[in-house]
């Protein structure tokens, strides 16, 4: 048997890798996407600990939340469309004009 | 029925203020000289009806209603009138309505709507004042108390458009508030020790105790009651009011400063003599204080050149003798010198109102004279008024002035006996001057037209009339007193010779009926099974009566004699110096020219009131509780609010970025610090 905090690990450095894509990259896609690595990595934790407590609500969870990503990925990407047609640029930081 | 005694002139108020402007002037003036009339035919009504009833027993109660009722303490509205009440109510509508009467013709000058305000005045001012001698107990006393000195205000800054007046008015009332403060104080300590604020019970409770040795609390309350009496009756040291109300018009002088509010003080002794016959010490400054008074104001009084200015002083003199008789016991006496002083100083102020009157505004003496001829009724009724307050045997003040200078005699304060002749001295000598200054001598008011004696300022010339003669021409002659004026100065000299009569002593075979009469007043209220405590020095002989030796008599006569001596002889230095040797008094005033000039500035008391109190006061004000209090710390603190807003807002905005990953990074340091609390937890 694997030991449950390997798992636990693996997911926690699957989220950490998500946090720094992104904080660090200069890609809206890309944060996107990093936005789907940490989704993935919660995902993989709750079925950690559904296998270990021997019931499939962990599994259950994964759904919704696997919906819920889907949904968000979709409604981002459009948000995506709509600033790059106003700016031509996928970079964050040409994103700033709201502020003090 | 008593009720309606002061309820009657605060109806005609009523009407003359709301409706005032609209009614002709005969219709204001008559209405409010009428009230005053009614209101002294029910005073000498329930005076009659007084009469009728044994002396012992004369005391009539009407309980109004129930004014505070807070727990055990309870003050309720009643009127009493006993033989002091009887006295004064007597006084006050009497004199009052002769001088309503007189106002009708001496305010003729003015708008509608300004006379049925003045009026309106007079007529609250008198049923204020019938409120303050008719109350039972101390707070109905002191609401009469407040509202004259309310009245005192409106009335001095009638026309208040003369920033003088306006300034009179102010003064006035705020160091009589200074007295107030002290009077309300003297009451508490009262409440505190008797529970009762009733005239008649504290004189019960007080007479079942000794006189209090030394200076102890029952000393301080009384003290206090007189510091407040001093404010009223200007007194040292409060009596710097006075020769500034003279802004007032005179009739408003003749009735408020003369007769009857500044006798407030004196009344309200004479009400508590059991009182304060059980506090020797303060009895002792009353007197002292009365006796210095008397004798400051005289030598004041001696160089004034303001017609008006001389007979204030002269008041303020008269009123430091009522004191120093209620201070040395003789209240009786204070209470008969208050009766016939209102007689002769109201006719004295309507007089010299008739002078200024015929001369169109001219108040200072330097420039009458010679109007004997021209005003005769004025000149006849001002020289029996003279006479009167100068103490000339025969008429009116002589038999009260000496009967109070006797008793303090008799009661061994021959110093302040000493103080007192040389004031009467003064008297007659201040009042001769003015006499013969006014009336004899050469015409020196032949100035100018009118119009540049009004701008004439360097004559030290007030326009107490407002501006109304702008109309009149320059009169050949000055004209006499109007009917009404002429009326009301002949019924008043015919008072201040006969008012006398009431009390002449038994040295010279009279039975001081005014003094029998008092006499139950100042004694204890008569309680079941005790025998009744007359208070120490009753009023003049009439305690003494069996006990009239030959040597007292002899003594009185001898006294008698000292004073008439002093009023003939100071009369004639006053005619010496005034009629034949008129540069005789310009050399003395230039050989003793600093006294001269301490005398004519009043001995600087104003100043040195002015830059002791009332400069530090203003002074304190400004720079302490306004610029630091109110401009600093209140506004400060609100402003200060305002910028540390605008201040932290200023560092706190700039965390909008606008930069999205630093809004992502915060969000998540967020979580990471909640989380991780919890966490540790």
């Amino acid at each position: 048997m694997i030991p449950l905090s390997h798992y636990l690990i693996v997911s926690m450095l699957l989220f950490a890798i998500g946090s720094a894509g992104v904080f660090l990259r200069k890609n809206l896609i890309t944060i996107l996407l990093s936005v789907e690595i940490m989704l993935n990595a919660v995902n993989l934790s709750f079925v950690a600990f559904g296998r270990f407590a021997g019931t499939v609500d962990g599994q259950i969870i994964t759904f919704f939340v696997m919906t819920v990503a889907a949904a968000e990925a979709a409604v981002g990407l459009a948000l995506v469309i709509a600033l790059f047609r106003t700016r031509e640029s996928l970079n964050p930081d040409a994103f700033t004009s709201l502020k003090w | 029925m008593l009720a309606l005694i002061p309820l009657l002139p605060f109806a005609g108020f009523l009407i003359n203020a709301t409706m005032g402007r609209r009614l002709p002037k005969s219709v204001s003036g008559g209405l409010a000289s009428l009230v005053m009339l009614l209101s002294f035919a029910v005073s000498a009504m329930s005076v009659w009806q007084l009469a009728a009833m044994a002396p012992d027993q004369r005391l009539i109660t009407q309980a109004l209603y129930q004014w505070i009722a807070s727990g055990d303490f309870t003050i309720d509205v009643t009127l009493l009138v006993d033989p002091l009440s009887a006295v004064m109510i007597l006084v006050i509508t009497g004199i009052g309505s002769l001088i309503h009467i007189y106002s009708t013709a001496y305010m003729h000058d003015e708008t509608d709507s300004e006379f049925a305000r003045y009026f309106s005045y007079l007529n609250l001012f008198a049923s204020f004042m019938l409120v303050l001698v008719l109350g039972s107990s101390f707070p109905v006393l002191f609401v009469g108390w407040e509202g004259v000195g309310l009245c005192s205000y409106l009335l001095i800054g009638f026309w208040f458009k003369k920033k003088s007046a306006a300034d009179a008015g102010k003064k006035a009332f705020v160091v009589n508030r200074i007295g107030d403060y002290a009077f309300l104080l003297g009451m508490f300590g009262l409440f505190a020790m008797f529970g009762t604020l009733e005239f008649r019970g504290v004189a019960e409770k007080v007479a079942g105790l000794p006189p209090e040795a030394g200076f102890g609390l029952l000393s301080i309350a009384t003290l206090l009651l007189f510091v407040g009496a001093t404010g009223k009756s200007a007194q040292i040291p409060l009596f710097v009011w006075l020769p500034d109300a003279m802004e007032g018009p005179t009739p408003v002088s003749a009735l408020i400063h003369a007769a009857t509010m500044v006798t407030a003080g004196v009344y309200m002794i004479g009400r508590n003599a059991v009182l304060f016959s059980h506090t020797p010490e303060t009895m002792q400054i009353v007197a002292v204080i009365g006796a210095a008074t008397a004798l400051m104001a005289g030598t004041i009084g001696l160089v004034q050149n303001d017609i008006k200015r001389v007979l204030a002083y002269s008041t303020v003199s008269q009123l430091g003798l009522m004191f120093l008789a209620m201070g040395v016991g003789a209240f009786g006496a204070g209470i008969f010198h208050l009766f016939t002083h209102a007689f002769f100083k109201a006719l004295l102020f309507l007089g010299s109102g008739a002078v200024i009157h015929a001369l169109h505004g001219e108040q200072d003496v330097r420039n009458m004279g010679g109007l004997k001829k021209y005003l005769p009724v004025t000149y006849w009724t001002f020289v029996i008024g003279s006479l009167a307050l100068a103490g000339v045997p025969g008429l009116a003040g002589f038999f009260s002035k000496d009967e109070l200078l006797f008793e303090t005699f008799k009661d061994g304060h021959q110093i302040l006996w000493f103080v007192g002749a040389f004031a009467s001295l003064l008297t007659a000598i201040y009042m001769g001057r003015l006499v013969f200054l006014t009336f004899h001598g050469s015409r020196r008011h032949d100035a100018p037209a009118p119009v540049s004696a009004h701008a004439s300022a360097a004559h030290g010339a007030h326009d107490a009339h407002g501006g109304g003669h702008g109309g009149h021409g320059h009169d050949a002659h000055p004209h006499d007193a109007p009917p009404a004026m002429a009326f009301v100065l002949i019924v008043l000299a015919i008072g201040s010779v006969l008012a006398g009569y009431l009390g002449v002593p038994h040295g010279l075979g009279g039975h001081n009926e005014l003094g029998a009469w008092l006499a139950p007043s100042f004694a204890a209220p008569i309680t079941a099974g005790a025998a009744p405590v007359v208070a120490e020095g009753p009023a003049g002989e009439a305690g003494a009566e069996g006990a009239e030796g030959a040597e007292e008599t002899s003594l009185e006569l001898t006294l008698m004699g000292v004073s008439s001596a002093l009023a003939i002889g100071g009369i004639l230095i006053a005619g010496f110096i005034w009629i034949s040797r008129r540069a005789l008094a310009a050399s003395i005033a230039a050989r003793f020219a600093p006294i001269y000039t301490l005398l004519l500035h009043k001995y600087f008391v104003d100043e040195v009131y002015d830059a002791s109190i009332v400069r530090p006061l203003e002074t304190v004000s400004r720079e302490g509780l306004w610029r630091t209090v109110d401009v600093g710390l209140i506004d400060g603190a609100v402003n200060g609010v305002g910028s540390i807003v605008d201040g932290s807002s200023t560092v706190l905005r700039r965390l909008q970025t606008g930069s999205v990953r630093t809004y992502a990074g915060s969000i998540f340091a967020g979580v990471v610090l909640v989380l991780g609390y919890y966490l540790w937890r």
